[in-house]
């Protein structure tokens, strides 16, 4: 399913004195089974952005087309499209609200009309995907550690079989290993499912590591929009707007001002360790047996 | 005697069932004992639930040991008659900047805590002046705190317990909302408050780049001390550090994979300068 926005507008309070400018002509481009970065500072515009795909908030200008369709046509289904377009919110745990994580799943599906059986099948295609133990099923969710309350609560979208799945920060507050293992999960998931994935983060390190392609967001404009390795050769204009590129892009420009002859559009640790490695093997004395 | 010390603490969280009755016990701190001297900078890192929260809650007076003593600046958190003291001596700062801040103006959310405390107004206003100025937000000093970025938000939180003239400050995942901008404010302001000010700081982190310029480090985990030391000391052990659901700043993680390809690069880097520096050299 894939999604174009043309020419995308957004006001608060258009017509009150504060109106304030939060989308300014978006266009973007996204097809089908694509997995996106969002990124951005605070405020610069993105989960504005993300919460107009599932039409919560409606453009002040402009269209948005879901498979050609303009969501915006009065004969346009807008309550489908929600169900089309799974969002997970930034700390979906406060979510969580039934006696065990396994009704908790249930309810998006039941919501949507689901009978009770298709509706825990779903639910339990969904716990397995985001790789719940199945031990927790019947556990209460808010005994859940933080990483496994936010799986259960990524299970609930994913429950709704949502063609596009949008989350916000999703790993906020999780420790290191927590951070690796839903984003691990989620790329998988993208990966068996062809699934349209968009993520909003604030972590470069985390984006640069599994997206496809970032579009970076700043007052309301896309500021960058293309493969981390082309948006990250921008790391001192990320930095004017509050963002920064991942910790290797620095370590790379540092060991080429050095004159080692390295590739400095390696965004991974991996990708880093290749090019050092082959940097140093013109040198071979710098290797120690 | 330290600013911070804690003794055999231990701390139980009371499970219960859904009618109240008591299922069990969970403990949360297991037999910590801590010792932080005045100026001192200390990092606590640790897995979600590990029980690093737990841990800071004890140090001004949140929280009262179900087993063990926590003192600060000399006096028992335990002991009811010393829970003001300790307070504004070890003045705290959480995560969600949207929580803590009161005030309709910077300013005067800033000044609550002084006024709270009887503090006279010619003295509340010279201490609301030097803690904006100690944070970078005196020229906000006018602003509706609504307005602010996050990183500004948890800046004038830190101004807000520095205008009590607080001994130490313990800051509790104060970065976790903020991007990455707003992260390097907030840390520098802290970094600042401790080397200029001499404030002692215990600062609880997921962010390992944050920990780096620390004094110590100490890892939880199971509501232990699992792991103490200067941040090279600590972070030297990248494999440990994994078992315990942690990480280590990228820079470090790409010397320790070149180490391990043979490059002879020693543990524990810690900046992008100084693996740029070791590996010039090398050669």
């Amino acid at each position: 399913m894939s999604i174009i926005l043309d020419h995308v507008n957004y006001i608060y309070g258009e017509d009150g004195p504060l109106a304030v400018k939060a989308l300014d002509d978006v266009c973007l481009q996204i097809p089908d089974g694509q997995f996106v970065g969002i990124i951005g500072h605070t405020g610069s515009g993105k989960s504005t952005l993300v919460q107009h795909m599932n039409g919560l908030l409606k453009a002040t200008g402009g269209h948005i087309y879901f498979n050609g369709e303009d969501i915006y046509d009065r004969d346009f289904p807008m309550k489908k499209l929600r169900s089309r377009v799974g969002l997970v919110f930034q700390y979906p745990e406060h979510q969580l609200f039934e006696v065990d994580v396994f009704s908790d799943v249930c309810f998006g599906p039941k919501n949507l009309g689901m009978d009770k059986k298709e509706a825990e099948l779903k639910a339990f295609d969904a716990l397995r995907k985001v790789g719940m133990p199945m031990e927790l099923y019947y556990q209460s969710p808010f005994e859940l550690s933080g990483g496994q309350k936010r799986r259960a609560a990524i299970a609930g979208v994913l429950a709704m079989a949502p063609e596009i799945l949008i989350l916000d920060e999703p790993t906020a507050g999780l420790d290191p290993k927590g951070r690796e293992e839903i984003l691990r999960q989620i790329k998988e998931l993208q990966v068996q499912t062809g699934m349209t994935i968009l993520l909003v983060s604030h972590s470069m390190e985390d984006v640069a590591e599994y997206v496809d392609r970032i579009v970076v967001m700043n007052k309301g404009r896309v500021m960058y929009d293309g493969a981390p390795k082309e948006v990250f050769a921008h790391y001192r204009e990320l930095e004017e707007v509050g963002l920064a590129a991942p910790q290797v892009t620095y370590i790379l420009h540092a060991l080429k001002d050095r004159g080692f002859d390295v590739d400095v559009n390696a965004t991974t640790t991996g990708e880093a360790v290749e090019t050092v490695l082959h940097a140093l093997g013109r040198i071979p004395e710098a290797f120690r047996p | 005697m330290g600013i911070i010390r804690t003794k055999d603490l231990v701390y139980e969280y009371v499970r219960r069932d859904e009618e109240g009755n008591v299922e069990g016990f969970t403990t949360a701190v297991d037999k910590v004992d801590l010792d932080v001297q005045p100026g001192e900078f200390i990092a606590i890192l640790g897995h979600n639930g590990s029980g690093k929260s737990t841990l800071a809650k004890h140090i001004n007076a949140i929280l009262n040991p179900t087993e063990g003593s926590v003192w600060v600046d000399g006096m028992d958190t335990s002991e009811e008659e010393h829970i003001w003291d300790i307070r504004q001596r070890a003045g705290m700062v959480f995560q969600n900047p949207d929580n803590q801040i009161i005030g309709q103006v910077v300013e005067e959310d800033v000044g609550f805590g002084p006024e709270n405390m009887g503090v006279t107004t010619k003295e509340i206003w010279e201490r609301v002046e030097e803690s904006l100025k100690a944070v970078g937000m005196y020229e906000y000093r006018r602003h509706s705190p609504n307005k602010l970025s996050g990183g500004q938000k948890q800046r004038v939180s830190i101004a807000g317990v520095l205008a009590m003239h607080p001994k130490c400050i313990v800051l509790d995942e104060p970065t976790a909302m903020l991007d990455p901008k707003g992260r390097r404010e907030v840390i520098r302001a802290v970094r600042a408050l401790n080397e200029v000010e001499g404030i002692t700081v215990v600062l609880i982190t997921h962010y390992m780049e944050e920990t780096i310029h620390a004094d110590r480090v100490f890892v939880m985990d199971s509501g232990k001390i699992a792991m103490e030391g200067t941040p090279r000391q600590i972070f030297s052990q990248v494999e440990r550090l994994q078992e315990l659901r942690l990480d280590v700043p990228q820079v470090t993680l790409l010397a320790h994979e070149l180490r391990r390809k043979g490059v002879g690069l020693p543990e524990g880097i810690l900046t992008v300068e100084e693996l740029a520096d070791a590996l010039a050299g090398s050669r």
